[in-house]
């Protein structure tokens, strides 16, 4: 069963997506609505991996061999700066959510196929804050974006 | 004769449940004048605060010499407050108007011709639309202007430039009351009447020191209390304000802490029963979510996070689930706190649960502070689109690019509107370097005023500010337009309760100063913004043009002005809105029938997540199928960001007193205003003034991570642990090269509502200290929220006979028959 390689990955996509949100909330916290929501959305993260916890007790976690190579994501350990910077951070962010989004959607799958009522009720749990997640981080940089593509200097 | 600076509410007129509130006129006239030597009453309404009190101006030898209330009118019923009565006509008549262009030549703003301030404007404009395209323009503009004055800067904005950058100071007063009815209705629009007053059983202020900031109605709700059926009143407000002085429950919660207490009162109304299953069911949505939500909030845990007696919560609840009707009104405690718009969304919910809107004394005021605010949240001048429109409803914006025949993408309907806060950092960081600001003063009301004024100060910016007085904000332009201001223009505008008031042109202007609707067609024309087919963008000749094409603009809209003419509107009461051949005499009450705004065509927002401002898309909106139905939106209670600590132990927060409006441009220029409340102090409690060692009047240095003020502490009756500030108190009249620091906001935070973007100035961590001993009390009025703790020796606040004004009982039947007639 390869159900604990996706386990694992998940769980450190979140840890992965937790430090990245600490890191750009830090990184651009001259603008305040980034810091402000980046560490409200690390802590989401945070309750995610908590949550995953008994399931990966469950079904173990595979070791790092197991795992495909280029399914590993690390999150940004500085940020870029400018309106730029923040556009480029932000997009980085949205590809580590976007990979932990699918994450969820897969081990949803899997917990449906195996019914596992409790790792599904897991799994919906958080899979609706993760795509809030991508939503914040879509709608912030569209705002961003005619402003840093166009109009900075 | 009444001293309206001691008795700010004027004499007691009773009256009960389902009485009209009696009539009361009140008129103050120039020193030594009486009514004989009045030219001329000119019909207007009152625009120093959002009340939007009916009133006449008395006009002698082309000079404002008084004002009187208007019996007719259904917002006062012939009333004023102290600072219409001394602030409206005396504060446009000081000396020190502007009178003249100014523009910046070696470092100095000298006089010039408008040929000249204006081709500068437009010289600048023109080569940073080439070189860097329309978003290098921002418009900061106001809660004070007129609505064919907001509704020309929209146009010119949107579709002449074709800049989202544009915004008003409503954003730091108003935006969180529209955004929850936003996302709680689906439009902007109130749903309660002043006339819910006068049928509740029970009345509700949140954060809403309505004493205060709108003094005539509070004189409606005393009124009520002291007729022979007085509802319940309960007051949220971590001070003792009048309201709370008059309320059957307190809670003096701990600021940040507002969204914790709504839970736990919502939780109470569920536990109890107090809900109306069959109202849920038939008009609203997403209750599910809202009961998960503040399940976990007991009584006893919103004791611990809000440090209210737990008692407390449950009597406040009771009344709110027991009474028959209930009136809510919420103010800057709310929006200008932490949570904002999540906040005040559970007062809409509180009624929607119980069903309690749309019927007399049944109703939710989302209160603005200023008296213009309204119109410009329908004009868009700020960040909305206009006549409530949705930005992301692309046949929204094709309605608008029809009305004004230019091309759908000239409108900046790509990327969300740019809010106050956002277009100071893009100036900071230098991608916005034209500002125009009108009728505003952000030098002394934004947050954080180190900061603010650094930007102002960028030398790559080129400011151009209108206004009446050389402000603080003033004196970093670029170029300076002198505005003619009220009395000296006609214009209409809309209180809170949506009723629409025409204020006519009663004198000539000072000097060259002109019309704000004027210089913006000035502009227009001069920029040649040009149609589709070529033609003039802005042809309006003047301001009944700017309305007519605004009441296009509404049409079928919820804010439907078609039916509120200048004709109709001269000579009887304002109207409220929507006003058209289905309700041809206004509307008191929105949602009588139960069916709100949330139609996914119709709608003016598809809605934005209330934790992270996160935008709703179309496909998810349409997916909670609300058609028609109310929104119960639900979100959990976070902690502060800023919480009080070791270095910085209290928590601070600002407001407004009595006498003084904004930044005191009008108010400080009326003597018995400025004699009440002359200059700046804070307000601590007893025992944190004795860990100081601070007497009544001592001058203390209060500091926060962002800045300091040192001023006279008036030791009062706050909640221990709390210090206010009123904000009142910038630098225009300050004396001496260095003045000491007395503006609130050097010390509040860069920081907003994620969904309303309201800065939040309720919530700062600071420390005190005694810095010298006082000369004397404070400066603070006695006679409402600022009066000292009990038996303290402080002389008390009085107007003497320049503060006498008249009032006259009775003087003819109380207006609003035809409405009441025609209202469901
Ligand atoms: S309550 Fe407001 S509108 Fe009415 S007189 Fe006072 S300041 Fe003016």
């Amino acid at each position: 069963m390869k159900l604990p390689i996706y386990l694992a990955l998940l769980h450190r996509s979140e840890q992965s997506l937790a430090g990245a949100f600490r890191v750009v909330a830090d990184g651009h916290a001259a603008e305040p609505d980034v810091y402000s929501v980046c560490q409200l959305l690390a802590g989401q993260c945070d309750e995610h991996v908590r949550a995953l916890q008994p399931a990966v007790q469950r079904y173990g976690e595979a070791d790092e061999g197991d795992e495909p190579e280029n399914l590993h994501h690390s999150g940004p350990s500085r940020t870029r700066s400018g309106p730029v910077g923040l556009l480029r951070d932000l997009q980085d962010l949205y590809v580590l959510a976007s990979l932990v989004d699918v994450t969820w959607t897969m081990i949803k799958q899997a917990a449906l196929g195996l019914r596992d009522i409790e790792l599904r009720s897991t799994v919906e749990d958080c899979e609706g804050q993760t795509s809030m997640q991508l939503d914040w981080l879509r709608t912030r940089m569209s705002q961003a974006a005619p402003q840093a593509l166009i109009a900075a200097r | 004769m009444v001293d309206r600076i001691a008795d700010i509410w004027g004499s007691r007129t009773p009256f009960q449940r389902g009485a009209t509130w009696p009539v009361r006129v009140d008129q103050k006239l120039a020193d030594g004048l009486s009514d004989a030597d009045v030219d001329r009453w000119v019909q207007s309404a009152c625009v120093l605060c959002s009340n939007g009190c009916g009133c006449d101006i008395a006009v002698k030898d082309g000079r404002m010499v008084g004002v009187r209330g208007r019996a007719v009118d259904i917002v006062n019923h012939g009333r004023l407050g102290p600072k219409g009565l001394f602030g409206s006509w005396q504060g446009m008549a000081s000396d020190d108007r502007l009178t003249s262009p100014l523009i910046r030549r070696g470092g100095q703003l000298v006089e010039c011709d408008w040929d000249t301030a204006m081709s500068a404007i437009v010289e600048r404009s023109r080569a940073l639309l080439a070189e860097r395209g329309p978003l290098s323009h921002a418009f900061y503009t106001s809660g004070q202007l007129f609505l064919e004055e907001y509704y020309a800067l929209a146009i010119l904005g949107k579709a002449g430039i074709g800049t989202p950058h544009m915004d008003g100071n409503t954003r730091l007063c108003t935006a969180t009351a529209a955004a929850a009815m936003k996302e709680s209705f689906g439009s902007d629009g109130q749903p309660g009447s002043y006339e819910d007053i006068d049928e509740c059983d029970a009345i509700f202020l949140y954060g809403h020191n309505m004493a205060e900031t709108q003094t005539v109605l509070w004189a409606r709700v005393l009124d009520r209390i002291e007729g022979p059926d007085r509802p319940a009143v309960v007051c949220i407000d971590p001070r003792l304000t009048p309201v709370a002085q008059r309320a059957d429950v307190h809670l003096a919660v701990r600021p940040g802490t507002n969204l914790a207490l709504m839970n736990g009162l919502i939780r109470e109304l569920l536990h109890h029963g107090w809900v109306d299953e069959q109202y849920i069911r038939d008009h609203t949505v997403n209750f599910e979510e809202l009961r998960e939500t503040v399940e976990p909030w007991t009584p006893e845990a919103v004791a611990e996070v809000c440090g209210v007696p737990a008692d407390d919560v449950r009597r406040a609840a009771r009344i709110f689930g027991t009474s028959q009707r209930v009136l809510s009104t919420a103010l800057q405690g709310f929006y200008q706190a932490s949570q904002a718009t999540a906040s005040s969304c559970q007062i809409n919910n509180m009624h929607l649960l119980r069903g309690l809107l749309g019927r007399p004394g049944c109703g939710v005021l989302q209160m603005n502070g200023q008296p213009t605010a309204q119109n410009n949240r329908e004009c868009g001048a700020d960040g909305d689109l206009s006549g409530f429109r949705n930005w992301a409803n692309a046949a929204h914006v094709q309605e608008l690019a029809d009305l004004w025949n230019v091309d759908i993408d000239v409108i900046p309907h790509w990327a969300p509107p740019t809010h106050a806060m956002q277009i100071f950092r893009y100036i900071e960081q230098g991608s916005i370097d034209f500002l125009w600001v009108s009728a505003t003063n952000p030098a002394v009301s934004m947050p954080q005023l180190p900061r603010i004024r650094d930007i102002l100060g960028r030398t790559e910016l080129f400011l151009v500010v209108q206004d009446l007085y050389l402000t603080e904000t003033a004196r970093y332009a670029d170029v300076v337009l002198p505005a003619a201001g009220w009395g000296e223009k006609t214009g209409t505008f809309t209180n809170v309760n949506r009723t629409v008031h025409l204020s006519e042109k009663a004198v000539e202007p000072p000097g060259q100063a002109r019309p704000d609707l004027d210089i913006f067609l000035d502009y227009a024309r001069r920029m040649d913004f040009r149609t589709k087919d070529g033609g003039p963008l802005l042809t309006w000749e003047g301001p009944e043009d700017a309305y007519r094409a605004w009441q296009d603009c509404t049409r079928g809209r919820p804010c439907d002005y078609t039916g509120i003419t200048y004709e109709r509107l001269r000579g009887g009461s304002g109207i409220p809105w929507p006003c058209n051949e289905e309700h041809p005499d206004g509307t008191i009450r929105l949602y009588g029938d139960g069916v709100f705004p949330t139609d996914p065509d119709y709608c003016e927002t598809y809605g934005l997540d209330l934790a992270t401002g996160a935008a709703v898309s179309e496909q998810a909106y349409r997916a909670g199928s609300p058609a028609g139905r109310a929104i119960l939106r639900a979100a959990q209670y976070h902690p502060q960001h800023e919480p009080p600590d070791a270095d910085y132990p209290l928590s601070y927060t600002t407001g407004r007193t009595v006498y003084q409006f904004h930044t005191r441009t009008k108010t400080g220029r009326a003597r018995q205003l400025n004699q009440a409340a002359p200059s700046a102090w804070v307000e601590i409690s007893v025992p944190d003034a004795a860990r100081i060692g601070a007497a009544e009047g001592d001058i203390v240095r209060v500091a926060s991570r962002r800045g300091e003020i040192v001023v006279p502490a008036r030791i009062s009756d706050i909640r221990e642990g709390t210090v206010f500030a009123p904000f009142h108190y910038g630098y225009w009249d300050a004396a001496g090269a260095a003045p000491a620091a007395t503006a609130a906001n050097e010390l509040t935070m860069t920081e907003w509502d994620p969904v309303s973007k309201q800065p939040n100035f309720k919530n700062a961590a600071v420390r005190i200290e005694k810095v010298a001993d006082g000369a004397g009390p404070a400066p603070a009025p006695t006679t409402a929220g600022s009066h000292p703790a009990a038996g303290t020796d402080v002389p008390a606040t009085r107007g003497g006979a320049p503060g006498e004004a008249s009032e006259t009982m009775g003087a003819a039947v109380p207006p609003g028959g035809a409405i009441q007639a025609a209202r469901s």
